[in-house]
Order: structure tokens, then sequence, then C-alpha cells
């Protein structure tokens, strides 16, 4: 494959607060002393009126959030994963969710691509945890195009939704020009009739190139990009299990929980069939570079091809 | 306190009561104790002080009100009932299956309910960002909460607490209800709060202190509140847990119970007397 230009999705994030910042004079942004680090500091620099640096208090900055919003103001809020789904989790479902306000959050820092943060900032449960709330979209970007995309849906959406974001700069692989962005929809990258390699967030291009891989053994594997995990397009997964009768999910994030449970949940009302998730292992990760932990916790295209030539083996 | 209006406040506060003891009564759960301490409090609120709007509840332009200390709902039921938002009859389906009147706040369903809340320390967030947002639009609204003594043992109370000075949301006017019981006992053997007046001090805030049973005290408190510049206001009000209702006064037990057949007729009747004697004189 031709090198890719790679950006991080929390730039995108960042980027484009301040450039829909003119097109929406509704929007404000709240951090909690991380500007620098999930890149809202670029929307503060064009609108420092309409951003708000709530301290290191997290849990607080939710509750701003849903006040603000309970005046038709639209809040992003914006920290890591790991204090934005975790330890603001409770603030999240009952000030937020409950109340179903037209809260956003934005949480950069997720999965174990943190890197050399190591465990404590590596948050690999905050999909499962945000999807366990009634009435909360889900959303992990694959890229730059669809992160950029996925804010401006989100502020066109009228409740709350979760947006995660990651530290390590991945590969552009959507066309910025042709790429239609719908919340609740799956985007079928390939066709194929063997298995479907069903992947969230970074691991949608390791499905890509995995599936290229596969394709020169033979194998014809449909590879299906879930930006948005809740609500999730059961139509599209459901259709997939059964024209393909193996799936195999694909996810920065614990197997417990996240994209492949979710993916479970849908087929084993409607065509239970095999199901084999690759995520982090219901461990914690460790300090290390991004791209060798990545590689170190299986989650990478040579993982997808032997967990998939290994399933197909045991079809 | 012009004599007729406390008169007035003095009836309506009996008859909020006497809808928190309907209320509780007929859900056979709920909490009577912190809900009696703040009735005068939210009569004044909402009868003398706040611009709401019963047949707008959600007005842009009302004051907003936050019952951070959510568990006190029948309270909050009660005196928005009282003011017109719903019918008083509706405070016997108080956490009925199929009711509008959740267990605590619910702002989705309740008209007047400006923030859900529950969930201890949180209501005041809420509070601060709503304030914030004024501040932000120059919206002229201002914005009330009431936080429980025992609730400001939650940390996220000072996050709020240390956000609203930094802001200088004077907009803001918390009160905290001291009447020094929680759950597990008095607030200063549980694990202590005070001295609170000192902690919103050091924080920022511009603390003033109030009786809550006496409407002049309120009326003084709430009017110094308007003069404060630049500072959010607390006021700590020194009230009775269970107040009006003789066998549910200081008794940390009728924090979250509910009263039997008896105890309600009995509570009732000493409500009813307390009105007929302010209504004859």
């Amino acid at each position: 494959m031709a090198d890719l230009v790679k950006k991080a999705t929390r730039e995108s994030y960042g980027e484009a607060l301040a450039e829909l910042g003119d097109k929406y004079e509704n929007l404000y942004v709240l951090d909690a002393d991380l500007a620098g680090a999930t890149k809202t500091g670029i929307f503060k620099k064009k609108f420092p009126d309409r951003h708000i640096d709530c301290g290191i208090a997290e849990a607080n900055m939710m509750g701003i959030a849903a006040g603000l919003s309970t005046t038709g103001k639209i809040p992003f809020a914006s920290s890591f994963a790991m204090f934005a789904a975790g330890r603001a989790y409770e603030i999240v479902r009952n000030s937020i969710g409950y109340p179903h306000l037209n809260v956003k959050i934005g949480a950069t820092h997720a999965g174990i691509s943190v890197g050399e943060d190591g465990a404590s900032h590596q948050c690999n449960e905050d999909i499962a945890l945000m999807r366990t709330i009634p009435g909360m979209t889900v959303i992990n970007p694959a890229d730059d195009v669809e992160a950029r995309a996925a804010v401006e849906a989100a502020i066109l959406h009228d409740g709350p939704v979760y947006i995660r974001f990651g530290r390590l700069a991945v590969p552009i692989f959507h066309d910025k020009d042709t790429y239609k962005f719908e919340i609740g929809k799956g985007e079928q990258l390939t066709d194929g009739t063997d298995v479907t390699v069903i992947a969230t967030g970074l691991m949608v291009y390791e499905a890509i190139k995995a599936a290229e891989e596969l394709k020169k053994d033979g194998i014809s594997a449909r590879v299906i990009n879930i930006h948005t995990i809740k609500p999730l397009d059961k139509e599209l997964v459901v259709k997939a299990a059964k024209e393909t009768g193996l799936i195999v999910t694909a996810e920065e994030h614990s197997v417990i929980g996240g994209l492949g449970s979710a993916v479970c949940d849908a087929v084993c009302d409607e065509c239970p069939v095999k199901v084999v998730k690759i995520g982090v292992n219901d461990v914690f990760g460790h300090s290390g570079p991004a791209a060798d932990l990545l590689k170190e916790f299986g989650l990478c295209s040579e993982n997808i091809v032997a967990t998939v030539k290994k399933a197909l083996a045991e079809k | 306190m012009d004599e007729l209006l406390k008169k007035q406040l003095q009836i309506t506060a009996c008859k909020v009561r006497m809808g928190i003891i309907e209320g509780v009564y007929n859900a056979k759960s709920g909490h009577p104790g912190g809900s009696l301490s703040i009735a005068d409090t939210l009569t004044y609120l909402y009868f003398a002080k706040m611009n709401v709007y019963p047949d707008n509840p959600k007005l842009p332009e009302r004051d907003r009100f936050v019952l951070s200390k959510g568990h006190t709902a029948p309270a909050l039921y009660s005196v928005l009932a009282n003011r017109g938002f719903f019918p008083v009859e509706e405070l016997k389906t108080l956490r009925h299956i199929g009711a509008r009147l959740q267990g605590h706040p619910d702002m989705k369903h309740i008209p007047g309910v400006d923030m859900s809340t529950g969930s201890l320390g949180q209501g005041i967030s809420a509070a601060c960002g709503m304030a914030l947002s004024a501040k932000l639009s120059s919206y002229t609204y201002k914005v009330y909460a009431i936080l429980g003594d025992g609730e400001i043992e939650e940390g996220q109370v000072w996050e709020a607490a240390m956000f609203a000075a930094h802001n200088k949301l004077d907009n803001l006017v918390a009160v905290v209800d001291n009447n020094g019981l929680q759950i597990d006992g008095k607030i200063s053997d549980v694990c202590s709060p005070y001295p609170i007046t000192d902690k919103f001090a050091a924080f920022g805030w511009h603390v003033i202190t109030m009786d809550a049973h006496d409407f002049d005290s309120i009326e003084k408190a709430f009017n110094e509140a308007e003069t404060v510049v630049n500072q959010p206001v607390v006021i700590v009000q020194t009230s009775t847990k269970g107040k009006g209702v003789s066998f549910m006064e200081n008794q940390v037990s009728w924090h979250g119970t509910a009263p039997n057949t008896e105890q309600y007729e009995q509570a009732m009747s000493e409500l009813k007397a307390q009105l007929a004697e302010l209504e004859a004189n």
C-alpha cells in the first residue's frame, strides 16, 4: 500500500473544533488542564472566550457542561479517556446521561497507544463504560477525515455523544472530499465472502492491511469499519454474519464490553455465528512506545491475519 | 419583612410541609426530615424571590433552581405544586409506577425542575454551569441551589466551589442546609464538614448565615446575597431536620423513613393545627 499521511485523531479533534467554531456560535469547549494534550488549545487560541478551563477537576467539568447545555450551549468536555469516561463516569451517567443533555465528550488518549505513560493512563474500558449509559452515542473514529466528520455530526446530533480520540498518529485512508459520515451507519470497506473483520478506531486500517494479506492467500475478507459503536449498525453486522459466517472483531479496547461485545450482542440475537475478538485481553498495559505496545498486545494486521486463518481452519 | 407577606409565606410553608408528608406517606418511602428542614427556604424562593413561570416553566429568562440535595425532592415537588406547576393532588403519586414524580428530581418529566439530581455533590456543578452560561452570554437570570450539610462531604462540591469563585459567579447563590444530621448520625460524628462557613470563605465565597425557619432572617440573607459582586454567595442556614412535625424534629431516624398511617395522621393533624392558628391570627 502506498504510504499515507499520518495524523493523530486528537489533532483532528482540536482542529475541527477550531474550524467549526465559526459556523456554530453556541459551541463551547471545556478542558481539565489538558488543553495542550487534547489539542483543544487550538480552539482556545481562536476562541478564548468560548474555552473554559475547569482545572484538574473532571467531575465538576462534566457538571459544568451539563449546566451549560441546559441553557442551549453545546459544550465539548475534553480530557483523557481515562478521566472523562473513568473518573467522571458517574457524573456522565447521572448529570448528562439520565437527563439526556446535549453534552459532547471529547476523550483523547484512549487505549494502549497512549504509550509511555503506562497503564494508569491507558484507558481500555471507556467504550464499555459509555455504551452502558442509555441514550449515549459512542463514536470511535478511525482517521483524521472520520474524526473531523464525527465532531460535526456530534454537534448536529441532539443528545449526549462520547467521541474517542487517539494520541498516536495514524494513516489517513478516507478521502475527505467523498467520505460521508453518518452516526450509526457502519462502512463496508471491502467486499468478502469467507470472513468479516469488523474493526473500529486505529484497528480499521490494520484490518484493511490484513485483508490485502489474506487476499494473497486466496482468503476473501470483508472489512467493516464501525465508527459508531452505539447505536450499532446491526443491519450491516447481521448481514455480514449471514453472508460470511465468521466474524473477527478488532479494537484497541478491552475484549470485555467494547466493539466485540456489541457485535456479539447483535449477532447472537439474529444470526449466531462464531465471533473471535481481538482486543486487550483483560489485562493492564504498561509503558513503552505505542507502536511496540500495539504489536505486543496483538493490535496489528499480523495478528488479524493469524486470527482469521486460525478461525477459518476451525470453521 | 412585610407582616402580611410573612404571614402568607408561613401559611404557604405549612401547606408545603403538608404536601411533603402527603407525598412521602403515599410513597411509603422517601426523605421527610431534610425536606421539612428546607421547606421555608424553598417557599421563600418560589413565592417571594425567584422569577418563575408556572405556565411556561422553561422560559429562558427564568431564574434557575437546582436541588443538589436531590433526595429532598418531596419538598421541591410540594413547593412546585403549590406554586402552580402541577396539581397538588399529584403529590400523592410520588414514587409510584407511571408517575412523573420520581424518587429524585427528574428535569425531563417534571414541570419546573431545572436539573436532574439525586447523586450528591453533582447539582452544584450544574448550577455553576448555568450561572457561567449567563455570564458568558450576558443573561440576567440568577441561579439558586440547595446543598445538604452532609452532601458537602463530597469532593465534587469543593471542585465546584473553587470553580465558582474563580469564575466570579456572583449570579449564583448556594444554600447549605445545616440541620446537623446525615444518615449515619450527626455530621460532626460521621466525618465533620465543620467549620462550614470558614471553608467556603477560604474557597473565595461570600458567606452569609441565616435562621432557616425565620422569614425575616431568610429575606435579609437573600437580600444581602443580591448586593454581592464578583463572588459567589453561600448562605449557611441553621435548620431543624424534620421541622414542623414534633416527633420528626432532630431525629436522624426520619432522614429516609416514611410515616405509617398513625404517624401520618399525627403529622397532618399537627400541621393542620399550625395552619389553623396561622389563618386565625
